[in-house]
This record gives structure tokens, sequence and C-alpha cells, in this order.
């Protein structure tokens, strides 16, 4: 087995006020390992906006601005017509949202800044649920989920709202699915969209909760890698909307998944079945985008 | 250089004067002609700044906080619905201490739809935190909008220009444009003390506890409370390099007058009229305009109303439930003075309806012949009702 290949440098520093186990803050870890010191992160309200600490104290060694919560991209934009002004085209504006502010109260403002084709990488950070309200459901939550507003017998009937094709349909320049359990794709995939200068580009990163989805924090990687190997969460990229490359196939149902997860513990045999039938339905969708079998050459399992 | 320009127009004037370097805007009338003059300069290249032509007015408000805060000079405009949709995103601005200038065009709010003039859009974010200007004519519309940038960037607080809709937005008159290297002298470069900047990391507006935001919002009062002097300094600079003053307030015939009229706005140039006409029939009648909303003039307003004994506010505005918010701010500031001044509310001119001479030759003459306030403020103008 050969050591991961991931840069040294550490922007974020210890005394994050991330539960223990959080995806989230492994994912801004990787995310600024990637980018380097050159990087203005915008934050709107979201789990982040408590992990990088409260005043006076921060736990990144970049600059940080917090941004109301439907407002990563717009604010983002601001900034990087503010930056371009005075000289300064070359610092990567990153927007760094959860799913709430993007996939529901920030989606407009996402989606003018895409329109727009900013000069700004946007991320969405994705729990699956209002994490930091106390589990509330998105419409980033999946199909089967308890959540506190989707509890007991009403566990979420809807599914998931697919963020990438509504990237795609902008036509945007990049848009990526990343892990944190596969950080030299992550990180790559970061890099590609840091150089992808002139244009908007979106990274939507899977970064499981312990806290909200009931297993223990130290299940977080380990569930983030069967999201990818069940298919749950396919890794892949889209270039200018319409170029799709997979990056892994799954190998495991989405039982291996579900099963030791708090959120999903009701879901009966036929549930498990009715989301198999979605996941391979959402799978043949993307495989018939790519034209092709999925490149995995830069993956470890 | 003396140009026939519209209200609008001084606005784009003076923000291209003031080198602003960053603009974002969503269209609304009446306010449309401002930034559209803007995005010409900007795609022209007589302005050298980036024009965001964002999807909603709350992204216009969080895109110019996102350039204030990189350190830039940063402006937008809107009007009516498009403010009341920007309010998160005002209390943001002066929270952040951020030397925004916004110009805000008066308009009704729906239903039903009303694109003309009215302040409740604006006097409804009084709250927020933001200094309020309220402009006469075109002229001042400029020089306000100039002084706004100074004022804004000297107490760190945002600044909003306002004028009425049409009257002012959309009505031609000559205006004196300055010359480029005077508003320079006037206006120096935006360098702010604190900016995102890579290379010196810092987190703006983090989570703030109860042990430190009180303090912090302390420190937003204590801006507030200097800005009347600050705009004093700036208005009297801005007097030896253009031979113009406004002030915070303007008192126009007061010293001897049994009744003053309070008005703000476009509302003020008729009403200088009607005084001058109720002057020549024998009226001692005076005016107090008031320029300087929030903060609210208190200090000045005492020196000059209590010289009458009565007071007649007139309201183009209303907070259902309490009346007119101009006279509310004006008893308010009076209930310190110990003399005997009565304050009269009257609304009039709602949803563009035309104030006139004759209808503050009628407030002055209700006024004159009621002996003591009523409780509830007075409607004026309005229809007779309909018979069934």
């Amino acid at each position: 087995m050969r050591p991961l290949q991931v840069p040294e440098e550490e922007y974020l520093r210890r005394g994050h006020v991330g539960c223990a186990g959080c995806g989230a803050v492994i994912a801004m870890r990787f995310a600024l390992k990637a980018l380097g010191p050159d990087t203005v992160v915008v934050i709107p309200a979201c789990c982040w906006g408590v992990i990088a600490g409260a005043y006076p104290q921060s736990s990144l060694d970049v600059p940080i601005l917090h941004a109301a919560f439907a407002t990563a991209g717009a604010t983002a934009s601001g900034v990087r017509a503010a930056l371009d002004m005075r000289g300064e085209p070359d610092t990567t504006v990153m927007a760094w949202a959860g799913d709430g502010g993007t996939f529901d109260i920030g989606l407009q403002s996402l989606s003018g800044a895409v329109e727009r084709d900013e000069d700004i990488l946007y991320v969405c950070y994705d729990n699956e649920a209002y994490m930091n309200t106390g589990v509330q459901r998105s419409s980033s939550t999946p199909y089967g989920t308890r959540t506190t507003t989707t509890p007991r017998e009403g566990w979420k009937r809807t599914r998931k709202k697919n963020i990438m094709e509504t990237l795609a349909a902008h036509r945007i320049a990049y848009a990526a699915t990343a892990s944190i359990a596969y950080p030299e794709d992550m990180i790559r995939k970061f890099r590609k969209a840091r150089d992808l200068k002139g244009h908007a580009r979106f990274l939507h990163v899977f970064a499981s909760c312990p806290t909200g989805w009931g297993v223990p924090s130290e299940l977080t990687v380990k569930l983030a890698r069967l999201a990818v190997r069940t298919n749950v969460f396919p890794l892949y990229e889209v270039e200018n909307g319409v170029s799709y490359t997979l990056n892994t196939e799954g190998d495991l149902p989405v039982r291996a998944y579900l099963s030791p997860q708090g959120r999903f513990r009701h879901l009966s045999p036929e549930d498990i079945q009715d989301i198999q039938r979605m996941v391979d339905e959402d799978w043949r969708l993307l495989r018939a985008k790519a034209q092709g079998p999925p490149q995995r050459a830069r993956l470890m399992a | 250089m003396k140009q026939v320009l519209e209200g609008s127009h001084a606005v784009s004037e003076a923000v291209r004067l003031a080198r602003v370097q960053v603009v974002s805007a969503y269209p609304i009338t009446p306010q449309t002609h401002i930034v559209e003059a803007i995005s010409e300069f900007c795609s022209d290249g007589t302005m050298d700044a980036r024009f965001i032509c964002v999807e909603s007015e709350h992204s216009a408000m969080a895109a110019v906080i996102g350039a204030s805060n990189a350190g830039v000079r940063a402006f937008t405009a809107t009007s009516s619905h498009g403010l009341a949709l920007m309010h998160e995103l005002l209390h943001w601005a002066s929270g952040a201490r951020l030397p925004i200038v916004m110009a805000e065009v008066n308009r009704a709010l729906a239903p039903g739809w009303n694109i003309w003039t009215d302040q409740t859009d604006s006097l409804a974010q009084r709250d927020t935190g933001w200094i309020q200007l309220y402009c006469e004519d075109g002229q001042e519309v400029l020089d306000t909008t100039l002084e706004a940038f100074r004022l804004a960037e000297a107490v760190n607080l945002p600044v909003m220009v306002v004028l009425d809709a049409f009257f002012l937005s959309h009505t031609f008159e000559p205006v004196d444009v300055p010359d480029q290297d005077t508003v320079d002298r006037f206006l120096p470069p935006f360098d702010p003390r604190f900016r995102l900047d890579t290379k010196n990391p810092c987190a703006f507006g983090p989570i703030t506890g109860p042990d430190r935001y009180m303090e912090i919002r302390r420190d937003i009062q204590a801006a507030m409370d200097r800005a009347p002097e600050v705009l004093a300094a700036v208005e009297q600079e801005f007097f030896s390099l253009f031979g113009r003053r406004y002030g915070a307030v303007d008192a126009f015939l007061c010293d001897d007058a049994e009744v003053i009229l309070v008005v703000s706005g476009t509302a003020a140039a008729t009403c200088r009229q009607a005084v001058g006409d109720l002057r020549k029939t024998g009226e001692r009648v005076g005016m107090l305009k008031i320029r300087l909303f929030r903060p609210f003039p208190a200090t000045e307003i005492r020196a000059i109303l209590p010289k009458a004994p009565k007071v007649a506010v007139v309201d183009r505005n209303v907070s259902f439930g309490a009346g007119g918010i101009f006279a509310q701010e004006v008893k308010a500031a009076l209930a310190l003075h110990k003399g005997n001044t009565a304050v009269y509310s009257y609304i009039a001119g709602l949803g563009g309806r035309d104030i006139t001479t004759a209808t503050f030759q009628e407030i002055y003459l209700t006024t004159k012949d009621t002996p003591t306030p009523p409780a509830e403020s007075v409607w004026v103008g309005l229809a007779q009702e309909e018979r069934a």
C-alpha cells in the first residue's frame, strides 16, 4: 500500500469547534491544502460559520468573510470584482457553503453567479440536512431519511435534488463531485478548479456528519467511502455542462451504506429496494452521459 | 459645468466622479436610469469600475458588501420592493461597518402595484444602521451623493441618498457638475484600515457572543452620534470647494413663525413656494426641511422648532398604527424640551399623489385654526367617499 500523496502544508488550525468526526472539517483541510494560502473564503450561514471560530479567533490561516445565508454566490462575486479592481486577480475566491446554503436558500445567488460566469470557485460541502440548526431536512436530504422535520413515519419520501445536473444545465465550465474518503482525487479536482481561472467552477463535496446521521464518529471516512462504492455518491466531473468523466464505479449494494446509519434504521427491506432502484437509475443516466466506462486510474479504493 | 440632468443622472454623474470601483444593482422602476447610465459609463470606459448585474436586490447588496469588505469603494441603487428585499443585508452592511453608498428612490410598496413616490420604503429601514439623507432637487442629489462617500468613509457606516420617484428621479433640471480634479481633492481614494487580504488573513463577521456583541453595537451607535458633526465638517469643506451647502436641516423663515411646516424631499420645494405665498398675505409661517433623517438631528430641531407655538409635520409615509414617521421623530426630539410647542401630524401624498401649494395652505390653515393637536395623524387630500 503506497502512502497518500497529500500536501504537508496546513491552513486549518487546531481548536476549530467542529463536532468529533466532522466530515466538513476534513473537507476544508484538504481543500486548503490544494488551493494554498492565496485564497479568500466566503462562508454563508452553515456549520462552518461556527467551526471557523468565534470572534476574535479564527481556525483558518486564510481570510474569511462570513456572509448572510442566501448570499454566498453574490458575496463572492463582489469580493472577486473588488480584488480584480485592486490588481489582485490571481487570488482564488472560494465560496464555501453547506447544502442548505447551496441547494435551498442560496440557489438563486449561486445560479446568478454561475450564469454570469464569475471567476469564483463555489464549493458545497454536503452533509444532507440543516445540521447546524439541529438536523432539519433540506432539499439535499435523500429519500428515506429521518430528520427532526421528517420524523418517525414522516421520513422523507422525495428524492435528493440533483445539484450537479442543475449546475451542468448552466453550462458551467467545470463541476465535479469529490469525497473526503478520496483525498488525492479531491485535491486534484480542487487544483484543477483553481487553475481554471476566469470561469465559474463548482465542487460538490460529500461530507459525512456523524452527529446528524446517527453514526459513531470513527465511521466518518468509512461512510464517505461506502457512499462512493454503492454509487450513492459517484465521483465524476463535468466540463462545460456536457463532457462527463466518471471516476468511479460502485461494487456494493446500497444496504452496505444505509445500514450503519441511524437516520435510515427504520427502513424496511422493501424501502431499501426502492432506494436501490433509484440509485441504479441515477447511475444508468450518469453512465449514458459519460458514454464510456469509468476512469478509475487516479483513485485508491 | 452646468448641464441639464435628470435627477437619476445626477446620481450617476456623482458616482462616476467619486471613482466608485464596484457597482452592483438589479433593475426596478424608478431606479433604472441611475444604473443604466452607470452601465454606459463602465461600457464606454469613462468610468473604471466593475458593474455586476445580479439576479436580485438581495444579491446586489451582498455583492457590494463583498466588494467593500475587499477594500474598494462600492455603490448600489434601488427602490421600494428592492429595498425591502435587501433588508437583511442592510443590517449586515452597517454591522460590518462598511461605507457603502446607495441611492434609494422613494416609491410606494404594493399591493396594489404603485411606482410613484412614497417614503414608507426607506423609512421602514430606519433601524438598520444606515445614515439617511433626503434630497430636494437635482443639484442636491449630486452634491449629497459626493458628500455621502466622505461621510460614510469617515464614520464607517453606510449612507442612503434618498430621492423622490419621478418628481426628482425623472425630472430634468440644470445641475452644476463639478470637474474631476476638484472632486478628487474633496474625495481621496478609499483606503480602509481592514480588508480581505491574503497577506494579513483575518476573519470578518464571525460568531460574536453575549460577551462581545453589545460593545460592538454600542460602537455603531457612537459612530451614528458622530455623524452630524462629521457631516457638518464635510459640508464645510464641500462649501469651500464648490460653494454649496445644505445642512442637516434647512430652516426657512422660521424665526417669527406662528406655524412651522416640517417637510422632506421634493415637497420642500413646493412648501417654500407655499410659505412665500402665505407670507405675502401676512401669515407668519415658516418651513423646516429635514435632510438628515438618520441619525435624527434632534439638537438642530430643538434649536428651531420651539420658536413657534405650533409645528405641522407633513409626512409622505405612514407607520400603520402609529401615524406619520417624521412626526413621531419630531415629537420624540421635542419631548425633552421644556417649551410648549404643539406638534400637528399630517399624512399627504402617498403613492405619488400630488402635494401642491394648496395642500400646504390647507395644512397651515387647519393647524392655525385647531387649538390643540389631534391625537392621531390627519390624512390630507383624501378623495370623498363614493356613495353606494
